[in-house]
Formats: C-alpha cells, sequence, structure tokens
C-alpha cells in the first residue's frame, strides 16, 4: 500500500501527461502481482465497495485526539481525509502494525461489514506513514482524484510492452481485477486474454482538421459530408450475453463506459451491433445546445426530472458491427448503407442517422457549413459544429489517420479583449506568465470599465508567450501571490484576439458568462484597448432570437479558394 | 499573562521570570543585564542564537554569538555588521553583570545554540531555532533542564511531522532515475537546509556533480571550508544546458519560478522544506515534487523536547503558538504565547505563502 501512496502522491503533482504516464508504467514494472492489479483497478475506477463517510472518519480521529488540536488542525489543513492522515497519532502501547497490502485493503473493503469497518481501518491506519494514511482515506472514502483518466492507466500497461493502447482497450471489456493476465500478456509471458463481453468497445476513428486551402487539392466526388454534431461523439454497442441477458453500453470515444449516466439512451439500444454516433439531448424534436447537454452531464445522479428534461439521443454516423459481423473493413458507403437499414428497423425515436450534406464542388460545401440552416440542419442549426468529409471507400481504421476523414470545423468566433490579470503557468511553463484573465468594456457606475469575461491559456506559439510574459513582467501594476495585474486603460494595455467556441450563462462570473473553448488567436499590438469589444456583443449571443448581426461576435471569416 | 498559576515552582531570591527576560518590541531583554537576544533593531548587545536573518541583524554595538554564527554574519552583512564581536564556545558560560549566559547546541543549523540565561537560581532555556534529529552538518541538539523553557511554534501543530529525511532523499534520487534527461531543480534555504540536503544526498551515495545557484556558493563554501564534504559541486552558471540534463541543482525557494530556470532542459521543481508536508502548500507554489525536509523540530519534536526540559513554564514564540500553548496547558505547564513579532519571516521567499526558512 506504501508504494501505490507513493505513486498516488507523486501523480497528483505531476502536470504532464507523459510524466504521468512513465511513472504509471515504473510503478508496474516495478510492482508484482496481484497490486499491481488492483492499483490498475483503483487508477481506472473499476473497483466497487461501500464508500466511507467522512463522519466515520471524524469519529476515528475524534476518539484518539484532543478536540481543540484537531479543530486547529483541520482549520489549517482544510480537508478532513489530509488533516487525519497527518496526525493520525499511532497505536499506543502496541507493537507497530504491519503496513497493509493493497489488495488486503481491497478485498475486505468489498466484503467487511459496516459494523466491523471502523476497527479495520483504524488497524490499516496504525501501520501506514502519512502518505499511505492519506491515499487509504482517498481510497476509501471514493475520492481518489489524481488526473489520470483510465485511457492514461490502460495506456500505462501497454507500455510494459510494444502494445498499443488500443488493443489493450479491446480486451478490456473482459478483465476484472487484479487482471493477472493482461499484465502476462502485455509482458509477453501469456495469451492475449479473450473478450468474452457482449458488448464491448472498439477503438474510435478520428479526423484530422482541414482548412479551405487544402481542400482544394482533393477531389470533392470522392467524398461524403455530414453535419458535425456538438455533442459527445459515443460508441453504442449491444449484444446478448451467452446467458441470453442483454448488454447495452454507452462508450467515450476513450472508451470509458458512461451507460450509467444515460440509462434512458441506454435502455433503447435494442439492437445487436456498434454504432458510431453523437450523444445529443433533443427536445421535442430539436437538437439543444452543447450548454443544455452540459447541465445534464453536471449532475451527480440521474433523476426523473433530469431524464424527462434532458432526453438523451443518439445520432449516428457509422455502423462498425451488426450481430457478428465486422463492418470495419468495408467501404464507408456499404458501411452507411446498413446502418440506415438498422436505424429504420429499430423505430426508435431515440436514435436517426445524421443527414448528409449534398454539394458538388468546395464551394458548395462551405455556403453550406457558413449557414447550415439553410443547407437542412433547420432549426438544429445552432448544434451544428461544421462538417465532417469521409471518403466514400475507405474502411472504418482506428486512430487518427491522415486522409480518409477530414473535420471542417465551422470558424470560431472572435472577440478582441484587453489583458487584465496573468498568472504563472506549470510545469515546463512554471517561469512564464501563461494564464491570461482577459476583459472587455462595459458601463459601470464611473463610465467605461473592463470585466473578465474568460481565461485562456493556450492558442499562441512559443515565440508569443515569450513576447507577453516580457510585457507582463514590464507592465505590472500589482501583485497577488503568483498573479500579476497588468495594466489596462483605454490608451495602455495589450489587447488579444480571443476565439471561442460558444457562449453560456454563469453566475459564477461578474460579466455573468462563460466561454467555451477560448484561445488566443492573435496579439493586437496595433490595437489600443479603447477599441475592443464591449460587454453587449457578446450578451448578444446569449440571446440568439434578438439577432442583430453588426454587434454579434463575429465568427472569422477565411476565404474560400 | 499565564494560562494557568504554577505553585511547583519556587524562585529563589524572589526572582521572577519576567524580572529576567521580558518580550519587548526590539525582542527578548533581559533588563538587570542590558542585553537583547535576536533583536531585530540595533541594541547596544546581542545574543544571537544563529545566522538565519530574521534572528541574526546587523546594527548593533556588541554581538555575542558562536564563531559561525558571527561569520555567517560577516558573510552576508559584511565586516562591520558590529561595533565589536564576542566569540562563546559551546557550554561556555560567560558572565554579563548579574546574570550568567551559556550557549549549548540546537541542532537547527551550523553554529546554532540555545542561550540558557540564568540569575538567583532561575534558568531560562531561550532555543532559537532548534530541530530534534540528526543533521550531519552541525552540532546536534541538546535539551537543557530549565525553569522556563522558550519555544519555537514554526511547526506547532499536530499536522506537522516530519517522518524520515531519508524517504525524501531516495525519492528524489528515484526521480533523477526515472526522468534521466530532465534537470532536478531542489528549492532550498541557502544556509543550513541547501547543505544539509546537499550532505544527504551524498550520504544516500550520489557522487554525479551537484550544481549550485550562485546565491549559495558562498555559504556553502563555507560549510566545506569548515570540514563537512560535500563532493563534487559546479555553479550552474555558465553550464551548458546539456550537461544540466539529469543534473541535480540546488537553488534559493525563490529562484525555482525565475526566468533563471530556462536555461534547464525540462526542469523538475523540488522543494525541501517542512511546508511540503500540507498539499495545499506545495500546490499553491506549483512544486511538482515536494520533500518534507526540515530544521525545525515537528510536532512531536516540540512536544518531546518541552517535556525534557523539565520546564514548569513553557512560553511559545513565531509560529502556531496557540496549539502548543493549549498541550502544555493540558499537560500540566503554565504556557504563553509570547508575541515576538519579526520571526520567521523568510528573507528570500519574496513574499509567497510559506517560510522558505523551515
Ligand atoms: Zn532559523
Amino acid at each position: 500500500m506504501n508504494r501505490f501512496a507513493a505513486l498516488l502522491d507523486r501523480l497528483a503533482y505531476e502536470p504532464s501527461r507523459n510524466a504521468k504516464l512513465r511513472l504509471m508504467t515504473a510503478y508496474f514494472a516495478a510492482t508484482p502481482d496481484p497490486e499491481r492489479g488492483y492499483a490498475l483497478a483503483a487508477l481506472t475506477g473499476a473497483l466497487s465497495f461501500q464508500h466511507a463517510k467522512p463522519g466515520l472518519i471524524r469519529t476515528l480521529v475524534m476518539e484518539r485526539t484532543d478536540p481543540v488540536l484537531f479543530a486547529l488542525s483541520y482549520d489549517y489543513v482544510g480537508d478532513l481525509s489530509e488533516t487525519v492522515a497527518l496526525m493520525w497519532p499511532g497505536p499506543r502501547d502496541a507493537a507497530p502494525q504491519p503496513a497493509p497490502r493493497l489488495s488486503e485493503v481491497v478485498g475486505a473493503l468489498a466484503s467487511l461489514g459496516k459494523a466491523e469497518l471502523p476497527r479495520r481501518l483504524a488497524q490499516w491506519l496504525d501501520g501506514l506513514d502519512e502518505t499511505g494514511r492519506w491515499a487509504l482515506l482517498k481510497l476509501v472514502t471514493g475520492a481518489l482524484r489524481i488526473g489520470v483518466s483510465a485511457r492514461l492507466a490502460k495506456t500505462a500497461v501497454a507500455a510494459l510492452g510494444a502494445t498499443e493502447p488500443d488493443e489493450v482497450e479491446l480486451v478490456w471489456p473482459g478483465l476484472a481485477p487484479p487482471y493477472e493476465d493482461l499484465f502476462a500478456w502485455v509482458e509477453g509471458r501469456g495469451e492475449r486474454p479473450a473478450s468474452r463481453d457482449a458488448a464491448p468497445f472498439r477503438p474510435v476513428m478520428l479526423a484530422h482538421a482541414v482548412e479551405a486551402e487544402e481542400l482544394a487539392r482533393l477531389d470533392p466526388s470522392a467524398f461524403l459530408a455530414e453535419w458535425k454534431w456538438d455533442g459527445i461523439r459515443v460508441q453504442a454497442v449491444a449484444g446478448t450475453r451467452a446467458d441470453g441477458r442483454r448488454v447495452a453500453r454507452l462508450y467515450s470515444r476513450t472508451g470509458e463506459d458512461i451507460s450509467g449516466s444515460f440509462p434512458d439512451l441506454a435502455d433503447a439500444l435494442r439492437f445487436d451491433g456498434a454504432i458510431d454516433g453523437e450523444l445529443l439531448v433533443v427536445r421535442a424534436g430539436r437538437v439543444q445546445s452543447f450548454n443544455v447537454l452540459q447541465q445534464r452531464l453536471n449532475r451527480k445522479s440521474v433523476t426523473a426530472k433530469l431524464l424527462a428534461e434532458h432526453p438523451a439521443h443518439l445520432r449516428a454516423y457509422d455502423l462498425l458491427v451488426e450481430g457478428t459481423e465486422d463492418l470495419r473493413a468495408r467501404p464507408f458507403t456499404a458501411r452507411r448503407a446498413r446502418l440506415e437499414a438498422l436505424v429504420a428497423r429499430l423505430a426508435e425515436p431515440r436514435v436517426d442517422v445524421s443527414r448528409l450534406v449534398p454539394f458538388a464542388t468546395w464551394e458548395e460545401l462551405a455556403a453550406a457549413r457558413a449557414d447550415p440552416e439553410a443547407a437542412g440542419a433547420g432549426v438544429d442549426a445552432e448544434a451544428v459544429e461544421g462538417v465532417m468529409l469521409k471518403g466514400r471507400e475507405t474502411p472504418y481504421l482506428p486512430g487518427r489517420p491522415k486522409g480518409p476523414w477530414w473535420k471542417w470545423k465551422r470558424d470560431p468566433f472572435v472577440v478582441d479583449a484587453v489583458l487584465m490579470y496573468a498568472q504563472r503557468g506549470s510545469g515546463k511553463r512554471s517561469s512564464f506568465y501563461s494564464d491570461y484573465t482577459f476583459g472587455v468594456w462595459t458601463e459601470g457606475p464611473n463610465g467605461d470599465e473592463l470585466v473578465p469575461v474568460g481565461k485562456a491559456y493556450f492558442g499562441f506559439t512559443d515565440a508569443e508567450l515569450a513576447e507577453i510574459d516580457r510585457f507582463v513582467r514590464r507592465n505590472t501594476v500589482n501583485r497577488f501571490g503568483p498573479v500579476r495585474e497588468v495594466v489596462h486603460e483605454a490608451e495602455k494595455g495589450l489587447v488579444l484576439e480571443v476565439a471561442f467556441e460558444g457562449l453560456q450563462r454563469s453566475t459564477r462570473h461578474k460579466s455573468g458568462i462563460a466561454m467555451r473553448f477560448p484561445r488566443i488567436s492573435r496579439l493586437r499590438w496595433d490595437k489600443p484597448p479603447a477599441q475592443a469589444d464591449r460587454l453587449e456583443a457578446l450578451e448578444r449571443l446569449l440571446r440568439p432570437d434578438t439577432e442583430s448581426v453588426s454587434v454579434r461576435p463575429r465568427r472569422r471569416d477565411r476565404a474560400v479558394p | 499573562m499565564l494560562s494557568r498559576i504554577d505553585t511547583k515552582t519556587t524562585y529563589l531570591g524572589s526572582m521572577r521570570p519576567q524580572d529576567l527576560l521580558v518580550p519587548t518590541a526590539a525582542g527578548l531583554c533581559c533588563p538587570i543585564a542590558g542585553f537583547h537576544i535576536d533583536p531585530v533593531r540595533g541594541v547596544d548587545r546581542a545574543l544571537i542564537t544563529h545566522g538565519h536573518s530574521d534572528h541574526a541583524r546587523p546594527g548593533h554595538r556588541a554581538v555575542l554569538a558562536t564563531r559561525e554564527t558571527l561569520d555567517f554574519m560577516r558573510l552576508r552583512y559584511g565586516e562591520d555588521f558590529a561595533g565589536a564581536t564576542q566569540e562563546v564556545r559551546y557550554g561556555e558560560t560567560v558572565r554579563l553583570g548579574r546574570v550568567s549566559v551559556t550557549f549549548r547546541p540546537a541542532g537547527h543549523v551550523l553554529g546554532s545554540a540555545q542561550i540558557a540565561v540564568a540569575a538567583n537560581g532561575l534558568r531560562i532555556v531561550a532555543s532559537g531555532d532548534y530541530k530534534d534529529v540528526a543533521d550531519p552538518t552541525c552540532a546536534p541538539f541538546e535539551p537543557v533542564p530549565c525553569d522556563v523553557f522558550i519555544t519555537e511554534a514554526t511547526f506547532g501543530l499536530p499536522v506537522f511531522r516530519h517522518g524520515r529525511p531519508q524517504d525524501e532523499i531516495a525519492k528524489l534520487l528515484q526521480s533523477v532515475r526515472l526522468f534521466p534527461e530532465r534537470a532536478h531543480l531542489l528549492g532550498a534555504y541557502s544556509l543550513g537546509k541547501a547543505q544539509r540536503v546537499l550532505a544527504m544526498i551524498r550520504a544516500a551515495g550520489y557522487d554525479r556533480p551537484i550544481y549550485l545557484h550562485g546565491a549559495m556558493e558562498t555559504l556553502t563554501r563555507y560549510y566545506v571550508a569548515r570540514g563537512i564534504d560535500l563532493g563534487d559541486l559546479r555553479p550552474v552558471r555558465g553550464a551548458p544546458k546539456a550537461e544540466l540534463a539529469g543534473a541535480i541543482a540546488l537553488c534559493p525557494p525563490s529562484a525555482l519560478k525565475d526566468v533563471w530556470t530556462r536555461r534547464f532542459p525540462d526542469p523538475v521543481t523540488a522543494f525541501a522544506s517542512g511546508w511540503m508536508r500540507v498539499r495545499a502548500r506545495a500546490r499553491q507554489r506549483g512544486v511538482e515534487l515536494p520533500l518534507v525536509i526540515s530544521d525545525h523540530a515537528d510536532w512531536d519534536g516540540l512536544t518531546a523536547t518541552v517535556a525534557a526540559t523539565g520546564a514548569g513554564e513553557v512560553w511559545v514564540t513565531h509560529g502556531a503558538e496557540e496549539a502548543l500553548v493549549h498541550w502544555s496547558v493540558a499537560n500540566g505547564r503554565a504556557a504563553r504565547p509570547l508575541g515576538l513579532v519579526g520571526y520567521g519571516e523568510e528573507d528570500d521567499a519574496q513574499g509567497e505563502a510559506g517560510g522558505a526558512e523551515a
């Protein structure tokens, strides 16, 4: 357990994905079975047991410490598990306990009765050091948040051998902790574990972004186009187990099983096969914006009210498998014909096929992309993110192969905003001011003032980062720890062109709005802050009905070849 | 104000503790012999516990301290840092009027001392900063029996338990092995902590060159001159970037976020401090590899030391006074916070949260 705790401790502070991967791979290489398997289960969220309530932990520590000292300590540290981990007094008048093994902890948590848990937990705490106790308490309370996705943990396992992460993903649904067969396989000591799952995930095919200039070199007749919907890319898989029971799952594009959050849609998957599609919220036949979908995502529990007000919908793009037949090697046109037939037979209002966008030339497609409403998307146009181009004859390939598929996103919205605060980055960027808060003008009690509307920390080149960093250091007017306030007056300051995908209302921000996916698209050294945009222009975007083109944030337009 | 009147203590010749030492704006003052301990402003006669800048300040007319403390002041402030100086050895007693003072090792940094002040059979020990764990770069702490013990409380909460410093060094070296293409930048206070960490890295068997920030060179050279072997040390200045890949470099904590770090290949930011025990503190500073290594006693060390001195009365200064006062009273001692100001203020952390000298 101490070794696992040391790994979690290090992962919790490590900002870089690549370094996290190496830390995990080194741990898996150095740790024997079955310990590493339970660690993998913990990292991928595959462990299930009744979580301990914070009240239980508080009671345990209160029995062993002075209440005044506990209160002062908790107040200082601010986190219950961490406070208890640090001030746990250790066994009194007893021989030191041996540190529990992770396998022992996991096994006991799954089988222990509620009444036995406190005593056993105390015993384990007695045997661990500060870091071990912290990890144990985070594990038993179900609060193990260390910034590692299940996908990343599986990738770390794959790196033990020469296995592709997607291969691990393929066998994963048939596996269970402590995954000894998986480790044996990736280390070249055993057979590839058989996938016994009736609804397994298949690695997803992704597209490269394309711009108009590159399109000019491609032959439009070789491609079909469909709308790219602004939802969650999912794989909907359903099948029948050997014992006759139905299995239906929704996977995210990285293979995480998200069926639990969308029981309404999972219940509608009455077919045998694997559909690639987009998860959307559709109300009264109209696709809702990503903001509405996000409201559903943010809820912890799926209530009847949520299901009724935010009904989940699958818009199908592709068919990978039907029954026992793997269609992935077939051309896209053939797969699409099979998909249309399957969805028609299913006759389920929650599932439909994403419509094709007719075009003969790139100019026609560009026009459709610029105005989806007129080009067939109708009332759903607000939820169109762009168009997807798929080679008519191309197979379904895992990963992001260059050539068969392209995504041609709608141009982002842009505003000119003024840099107000800059914060130091982390990791490689810790000596740079690389996180920027920017604002736009609004009328305040004393005339025009800047109100912050968002934060961005990418979009610029390394050279631009160095330029902004220099500007920040030379134009600081205030310091708050790692944050610097920089000069932002009508004639003095730095204007940033900020690109973003959309807006939503937010009560957390003074401006009342929050941006989706903001990034710095250009530095406007040429523009005085007085000429930056106003808040009203952004507010207009939140109420598309009151459209008035002149003050809406513009979509940045690019010439069509 | 005493939290509890202690009737067990009898003060001979009707000398009360507050007649012998009294907190003033300039620091702890002995009115009957006319001296201050670690005064924060210029005074006639200063007794200095150790060389850290919040305790050893320039501008006093006369200074009494250990040789190393005087040397550190000289290195930092120049030859004329005081009107007159007098060197004192550990265990040596110096008479100042009716009062005798004795310096004892505090185990904090090289030359650090606790100062025992006695008159009329009453003894008060002002411990300055101290730690009760092994440190290869300074004399070990000795508990001094006394009537009143003045203790620091930098880490005066039960959540501060520093653990085994060797384990933290092992963590650093393991990371160096795992990321051989990255530099490991280790922030450490330049007086004491840096040299202790260097000595511990060497004791763990690491014998490759270790690189030093310019601000650490003078003090580290002094330690080496006093016979403390720290192995192959090189300045960061002028080292090509490729040579720093896979290397360990030490710098003052404030340099960790400085443009200075850009000369290193993809650095891992480490920081050796007792503050690293609390996650929010480590994260606030953007540390990727926190190492819990402290030159101050942790909670267990503070409480064990208070008990070992046998003092019936405890005065608590700089840090989390409240918890240690509470503990002392709960354990049958009179106790009070001293309310001294000006200590524990790091001199090279540039106002970021968390003491650098810890
Ligand atoms: Zn000190």
